[in-house]
């Protein structure tokens, strides 16, 4: 183990480096992120992940959020293992009439104000599964939906675009 | 050799017209309750069991024979319990009376399995008959008794970024007196979602079954669809789909590898394998359009040929981590105090692998050895050489260790048949079906066999489709490993499952 971790020392880091301002790319969105979310929050901005009937490739992606090539936290946005220290909640579908009540419970436990984030196009829409007896659809027909992010499943890159998108209605709203 | 009682009674039928690659045979009542008994006695390995409109299929398996369906007519809305005689068929019996109203005589359990009294709806693949919406929590739980016993409710919104559940743990202080499951929360509806819809369409439903073996879900959909029609896919697409079938193995199993470790608090290992698993990533991005290859696979062939400089990337990308893999290899085995979080834990024992023919790294630590590749080998992995790692330590570094084993040489095939790659076209289309007809297939993902079996109807849709999951002859045997567990050591037992709701729950 010593030998990996002096290694480790001397390695450069993984993290996708800054790319230039123009590419559109992650530090952009990462400095926009940690501006506007301080502003709002102070420094940090805590997800629940629900997944309401998702066929798992969504959980995928935002479970790469926390990789150290993405590394979310280091903009301040952290995953939280319950709806009770949420600020956001990102959940996925098509919402499962068997997920329905947990759903609507996990966003009663979170505490206001609080964002939801549909993600996927199961989430946002009801993908491939429209029409079945055991969906109700996309998340917005359960509880009130702030942010639509798609994709099937969406690239880690989008749901951090997407994440920024949400702090910008936020902040929007609480300046109201 | 003695041959087995099924074969026997088997050899005696016509099997039906038009079911390939392996046999079908129609049964009557009394057969098939001798066929469920002998699965009970051990003569063979259940590989699925599932509802049709009026008769109910069962898949099985006595090696040395292949893979074979037989399938009961229904008789008075009920057919004869296999779960009686053959505990694995307990499960599947409670979702076809769920799905289909058929009824299980002499079941041992009638509860609802994937029916939670949600839909408004009674066997909605069947009779679908109004019913009132219940409260979810009305379930019967086992009993458990027992002087200082206490329930811990789980689920199903869990902790982390997983798949919803519902586990019951009922504890005696620290340890797990028993564990039960209860699932279905994810169920979709996809039987009947993949009924009456063209192929196009199923091949897209039955790639978002579950996410995370989407590939392998795929492979299994085209593979069916193309002995249906008596079609083969061409070399090109063949090597294709192998190159993609193990990234997305190398890929999970670089993933639960990390996770395992993480669950026993040693972060290390989990940052570097998620830094592999996402080079993996990129690679198939870069290659075929899409991180998961969703949708790259179809019947008859491949949707996208890959370009020599893709194929160089994801050579490049094997180079990278391989030799660092080995070091993170070697840092497990010389951390004893995560072996003393993974060795001895979660102990499941060879006899229930056999019984339940649990596939995958759950079967193959318990020394079950078996691996669709190889035992069921279909092309690109039919003739080539590979070692399918087998242990029986039956725990938790067991399951840690096939995966180990298994990454190391799917990263040996796939830089073989990219080196090796046929020439030609990547699609052959595929022909009008000429009448009914049926195929099967059974294809090894990541966590194990997935078997899916199909009828096509004479207007070319599918007129019947099932998938059904290595999970659900593993979710049981996760109840049998945490007993006798601290609870927490439970994610960690979970995570070395690593088992599929939304694949079971269809």
């Amino acid at each position: 183990m010593r030998t990996l971790l002096l290694k480790s020392l001397f390695a450069r880091p993984v993290t996708i480096t800054a790319p230039a301002a123009d590419d559109g790319g992650l530090d952009e969105l990462g400095r926009a992120l940690a501006a506007r979310g301080r502003r709002l929050f102070g420094r940090s901005l805590t997800i629940r992940e629900v997944d309401a009937g998702s066929c798992n490739g969504c959980e995928l992606e935002i479970h790469a959020l926390n990789n150290s090539v993405y590394d979310v936290e280091r903009f301040g946005l952290r995953f939280a293992a319950s709806p009770r220290h949420a600020d956001v909640l990102l959940v996925t579908g098509p919402v499962t009439h068997n997920m329905k009540i947990a759903l609507e419970r996990t966003y009663a436990a979170t505490p206001d104000p609080k964002w939801v984030v549909a993600v996927g196009d199961c989430g946002c829409g009801c993908g491939v599964f429209e029409g079945s007896y055991a969906v109700v659809g996309a998340v917005d027909k359960v509880i009130p939906v702030d942010l639509h992010i798609r994709g099937c499943p969406p690239r880690p890159i989008d749901l951090l675009r997407g994440l920024i998108a949400l702090v910008d209605k936020a902040t929007t709203r609480a300046g109201k | 050799m003695d041959t087995s009682p099924i074969t026997t009674i088997l050899a005696r039928l016509t099997p039906v017209r038009f079911h390939a690659p392996w046999q079908r045979f129609d049964v009557d009542a009394q057969m098939w309750t001798a066929i469920a008994k002998s699965l009970g006695d051990g003569a063979g390995d259940l590989l699925g069991l599932w509802g049709d409109a009026n008769a109910v299929h069962m898949a099985l398996r006595t090696p040395p024979a292949d893979p074979c369906v037989i399938s009961l007519a229904i008789a008075e809305g009920k057919f004869p319990s296999v779960g009686r005689f053959h505990a694995p068929a307990i499960r599947f019996e409670r979702a076809i009376s769920d799905l289909y109203g058929h009824r299980p005589a002499d079941a041992p359990d009638r509860r609802a399995w994937l029916d939670h009294g949600q839909w408004e709806l009674r066997a909605p693949l069947g009779a679908r008959l109004p019913a009132p919406r219940h409260d979810p929590v009305d379930y019967e739980f086992l009993d458990v008794r027992g002087h200082g016993l206490h329930q811990i409710p789980v689920g199903p919104v869990h902790a982390g970024i997983i798949e919803p559940g519902h586990f019951r743990f009922t504890a005696n202080g620290e340890t797990v007196a028993r564990l039960e499951e209860r699932l279905g929360y994810v169920h979709k509806g996809i039987d009947g979602l993949l009924t009456g819809v063209d192929l196009a369409g199923a091949a897209r439903i039955a790639a978002r079954t579950s996410g995370d073996s989407t590939v392998a879900l795929s492979f299994a959909f085209s593979r069916a669809v193309e002995a249906a029609l008596g079609i083969d896919a061409p070399p090109r697409a063949v090597a294709l789909r192998g190159v993609m079938a193990e990234l997305e193995r190398i890929a999970n199993h670089f993933g639960d590898i990390g996770a395992i470790c993480n669950d026993a608090a040693f972060a290390l290992i989990h940052a570097h394998c998620g830094i592999f698993r996402e080079r993996v990533l990129a690679a198939c991005d870069r290659a075929f359009g899409h991180r998961l290859m969703m949708d790259r696979i179809v019947p008859g062939g491949v949707s996208q040929d890959i370009a020599a400089d893709d194929s160089a990337a994801i050579v490049a990308a094997l180079d990278d981590i391989a030799p660092r893999f080995d070091e993170i290899v070697a840092l497990y085995d010389d951390t004893p105090s995560l072996q003393d979080r993974t060795c001895a834990t979660g102990y499941v024992a060879p006899d229930l692998v056999n019984r339940w023919a649990a596939g995958g790294h759950v079967g193959r630590a318990s020394g079950r050895d078996f691996d669709a590749r190889r035992d069921l080998a279909y092309p690109p992995y039919l003739g080539l050489a590979f070692a399918v790692p087998v242990y029986t330590a039956g725990d938790v570094d067991a399951r840690v260790r096939v995966r180990i084993d298994e990454t190391q040489a799917s990263m040996r095939m796939i830089r073989y048949w990219l080196a090796n790659l046929p020439g030609g076209a990547v699609f052959a289309p595929l022909p009008q079906a000429s009448g009914l007809c049926e195929g099967m297939a059974v294809v090894e993902a990541f966590r194990g066999d997935i078997l899916l079996w199909l009828r096509i109807a004479a207007d070319g849709a599918v007129a019947r489709c099932h998938m059904r999951d290595a999970s659900w002859f593993q979710w049981p045997l996760l109840e049998a490993a945490i007993e006798n567990n601290i609870v927490a050591d439970f994610p960690l037992c979970n995570k070395s499952f690593n088992c599929s709701y939304s694949g079971h729950d269809l």
